[in-house]
């Protein structure tokens, strides 16, 4: 397993495991965010560090820090 | 807490709940549905604006419509978002709906699928609108209605709000639904849940009181799956029965026990549900070009163009706030100044024709005056909303409110606060914390808005030379930039050390959705302006009103018989001698002011004022300078008897105000004066409108007092520094 954040912008990766504190981590699954889900990494070099990540089509903003409870399964 | 038991609907009108997620295209059917029926609906503890409308239709007559708050899901943690399962499930303060209308976009089905889930879980009867559809194409979709139909079970009719299409259609099975008055709720997905998931709801359902599950099985397991996933021990909800409460809290213990996740049980088994069927809803043709919205946020959302061109929008709005609106508002108040003086020529003399010309109409003016900034600015909010920057503003700020304990959300209600207070805590709406809410509406009053101006104009035009720094900076513009720059360093270390202290708090983790840009839909976006601006005129307009009436006439009361008529006399026989008695007028308005109660007042509070550099008369503008900073200016001018219709460029005043002197023969207001009394205005609660409105947005006095105190010691302290330091330098 690897954090989201260690994706390169423009990738694609599925999700092993969302983390994170209770209300966040909820809130991330009802959007979408599922183990098994294929998400995309859109931008990362924003200002401050919040990356911008697509899922099911919606593009979602997080802050660095709180991606990292957020992981990818490994590159085949 | 009880609930209405649903009446008989023959004898009432149907009543129709319009939800969805955020983004949807919502309030745009919503509009489309109604027309101009509509108004702000009026519950009991509940801050966040919910329109209701209504709709003719032909078999069902006329019906209600609530527009529910938009919500990613029906979970909740917070008072806000305990709103939406009310609305829909019609909890108390709301009543119960006999038709559900989802709104759903097209473009993002299986995230909007799981809102329909759960409504239909509740065995409520429900159309879906599948709006945006008017997007599919762009993005190479296509989504079989017939299927949805199918696997749902409810009728399902593609939409696009902004042109019109479908809605007709839409109005059509709203109606046939309500006549039906079918519901369902689709198979296979409540028997999909795993044994242990099974269990906790079987034992929870238990707990759910009889006022909510209404005897229904379905709504009984519904409720008790919103319950599992939304109670825990620190949530904010505030009609959860305590038993369920206690319920809920011994299941999750035990699930964590055992390593279990309840929460992404829930949810797993609803997402299973739908993404086993997207491939018979959706259809992708082709491969998608990179988005237009990715190709323009490649630029907005650039860490440094994206910056600039930020600042440059703020830096437009914030001019244009100033120099489109105060034409308007010169406009206005001209209006309202000649028809004072058309009634002062047509009322009989006397208390009554100064209390309509001076204190009734002055009053109204001074609420109609901040009309055109707050249209303005909700024109912009509006704007920035209907575009889809408003959540770009949000994330390229993150970074910088974060670092006072705000989220960047705050952002926008806190520039707005440069032109009125009221309309930026009203703007605090946008934001999904309470604690965030309350803490950015307890610094925005800090942010120079435009009643300061004129006091700052008065006092710099009378005290500061017209002179230039290197030969060719004003002196006199430099110190208005100050004073600005010095607010906006006050309210950012305000809020910095609010959040460290009072409203310590982990900083929330940020969920933010960047929506794909839109060209505005010009009709919603006057239409929410309008509504913005009535609810505040509704809101703030009578206190401001009732404030600057007793405000008047504190300064006019109580009055002296035999003064009255020792200035009669004095009139009489000027008049007699033909010459003029507007002098008189002048000295009789001042002395009559002086010895008002707002008079004594000034008086009352000068051994606090003085240490500040202030004398009595200065107490008095302060005194009503409390109705609205602005009052201050026409205060001086009758305590000065430059007459009545003083205002901050009125030479008299100015020189009046310059010769005015102390019993040693010095000058009362001297530069350090200036500043200092420029420094109180900045820092001190001299609005009552504002603490009207925060008391409404906060639900109780705790708030609006503790904001008046701390700007008030703020400013004393502040203003003691400056004049108490300024003479120990040796300025006077
Ligand atoms: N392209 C397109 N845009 C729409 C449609 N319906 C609404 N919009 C736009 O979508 C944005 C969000 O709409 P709004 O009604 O405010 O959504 P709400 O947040 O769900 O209430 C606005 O810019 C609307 O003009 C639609 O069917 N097609």
């Amino acid at each position: 397993m690897r954090p989201l954040s260690e994706l390169r912008p423009g990738d694609c990766a599925r999700l092993t495991r969302v983390g994170g504190e209770r209300g966040f981590c909820r809130r991330l699954m009802e959007m979408g965010f599922l183990p098994g889900t294929q998400v995309r990494l859109v931008r990362a070099v924003g200002i401050g560090d919040l990356i911008e990540i697509e899922v099911r089509g919606a593009h979602i903003s997080l802050r660095r820090s709180e991606a990292q409870a957020l992981f990818l399964e490994r590159p085949r | 807490m009880t609930s209405t038991p649903a009446a008989p609907r023959a004898t009432r009108r149907a009543r129709v709940a319009i939800a969805g997620n955020p983004n949807t295209g919502k309030t745009t059917v919503f509009n489309r549905l109604t027309g101009a029926h509509q108004k702000v609906g009026n519950y009991a503890g509940v801050t966040v604006e919910i329109h209701e409308g209504r709709l003719a239709l032909q078999k069902s007559g006329t019906v209600d419509l609530l527009d529910v708050p938009g919500a990613y899901s029906l979970s909740a943690r917070s008072r806000e978002e305990e709103l939406a399962i009310q609305a829909i499930a019609g909890l108390e303060p709301f009543a119960s709906p006999d038709l559900v209308v989802v709104v759903a976009d097209a473009t993002q089905l299986s995230r909007n699928l799981y809102f329909v889930l759960q409504v239909l879980e509740l065995g409520l009867p429900c159309v879906i609108a599948l709006n945006m559809t008017d997007m599919l194409a762009e993005r190479g979709l296509v989504v079989d209605v017939r299927a949805l139909e199918q696997e749902l079970g409810v009728p399902v009719v593609e939409t696009t709000g902004t042109s019109g299409k479908g809605l007709a259609e839409l109005r059509e099975r709203i109606d046939d639904a309500l006549v039906n008055n079918a519901r369902h709720v689709p198979r296979n997905l409540t028997s999909s849940l795993g044994p242990q998931l099974a269990e906790d709801l079987a034992l929870v359902s238990e707990a759910i009181p009889l006022y909510w599950s209404r005897g229904s099985q379905e709504r009984k397991r519904a409720l008790a799956l919103w319950a599992l996933i939304s109670i825990d021990d620190n949530d904010e909800l505030a009609d959860v029965p305590a038993a369920l409460r206690a319920s809920v809290l011994e299941r999750r213990a035990l699930a964590a026990a055992e390593g279990r996740s309840i929460d992404t049980e829930i949810v797993q088994t609803r997402y299973s549900w739908i993404d086993s069927r997207m491939p018979s809803f959706l259809k992708e043709a082709g491969t998608r070009p990179r988005s237009r919205t990715e190709r323009i946020d490649a630029v907005l959302l650039n860490p440094v163009a994206g910056f600039l061109i930020f600042l440059l929008l703020m830096g437009i709005v914030f001019q244009s706030l100033f120099t489109w609106a105060s034409p308007l508002m010169g406009v206005i108040e001209g209006i309202f100044d000649s028809f004072a003086g058309w009634l002062r020529d047509v009322l009989p003399a006397g208390v009554g024709r100064e209390f309509v010309t001076e204190g009734l109409i002055a009053g109204v003016g001074s609420v109609l005056v901040f009309l055109p900034q707050i249209l303005m600015l909700f024109l912009f909010i509006g704007l920035m909303e209907d575009t889809g920057y408003m959540a770009r503003a949000a994330f390229l700020m993150d970074r910088v409110m974060r670092s006072i304990g705000l989220s960047g959300r705050a952002f926008v209600p806190m520039i707005s606060g440069y032109a009125c207070a009221v309309p930026a805590i009203l703007a605090t709406r946008t934001m999904e914390r309470q604690r965030d809410r309350t803490l950015t509406m307890l610094v925005i009053p800090l942010m120079t808005c435009s009643a300061r101006l004129p006091v700052y104009a008065l006092i710099i035009g009378a005290l500061f030379p017209v002179s230039h720094v290197f030969g060719f900076v004003p002196v006199q513009g430099l110190l208005m930039v100050g004073m600005y720059l010095f607010s906006t360093v006050t309210a950012l270390v305000a809020a910095a050390v609010l959040s460290r202290t009072l409203f310590k708090a982990k900083t929330p983790p940020l969920i933010l959705e960047l929506p794909p840009y839109r060209v505005p839909h010009l009709p919603s976006v006057l239409r929410m302006m309008w509504q913005r601006s009535r609810a505040f005129l509704q809101q703030a307009g009578g206190v401001i009103l009732v404030c600057t009436v007793v405000l008047w006439a504190m300064l006019h009361f109580p009055r002296d018989p035999l003064r009255t008529s020792s200035y009669e006399a004095q009139r009489q026989a000027l008049v007699e001698k033909g010459q003029s008695h507007a002098e008189l007028d002048a000295r009789e308005a001042a002395e009559n002011m002086r010895r008002s109660l707002g008079g004594r007042l000034g008086h009352a509070i000068e051994p606090v004022i003085s240490p500040l550099g202030f004398d009595w008369k200065i107490g008095i503008g302060l005194v009503g300078a409390f109705a609205a900073r602005e009052v201050f200016v026409t205060t001086m001018g009758v305590v000065y008897g430059a007459g009545n219709d003083a205002d901050e460029a009125s030479t008299t005043l100015r020189d009046k105000i310059k010769a005015e002197s102390r019993a040693d023969g010095k000058p009362v207001y001297t530069p350090l004066v200036g500043l200092s009394l420029m420094i109180f205005f900045a820092l001190a609660c001299q609005c009552m409108s504002t603490l009207a409105a925060v008391k409404r947005e906060t639900q109780g006095w705790k708030w609006p007092i503790f904001l008046f105190a701390y700007m008030s010691v703020l400013a004393w302290i502040a203003s003691f520094a400056v004049y108490q330091g300024g003479r120990a330098l040796g300025f006077d």
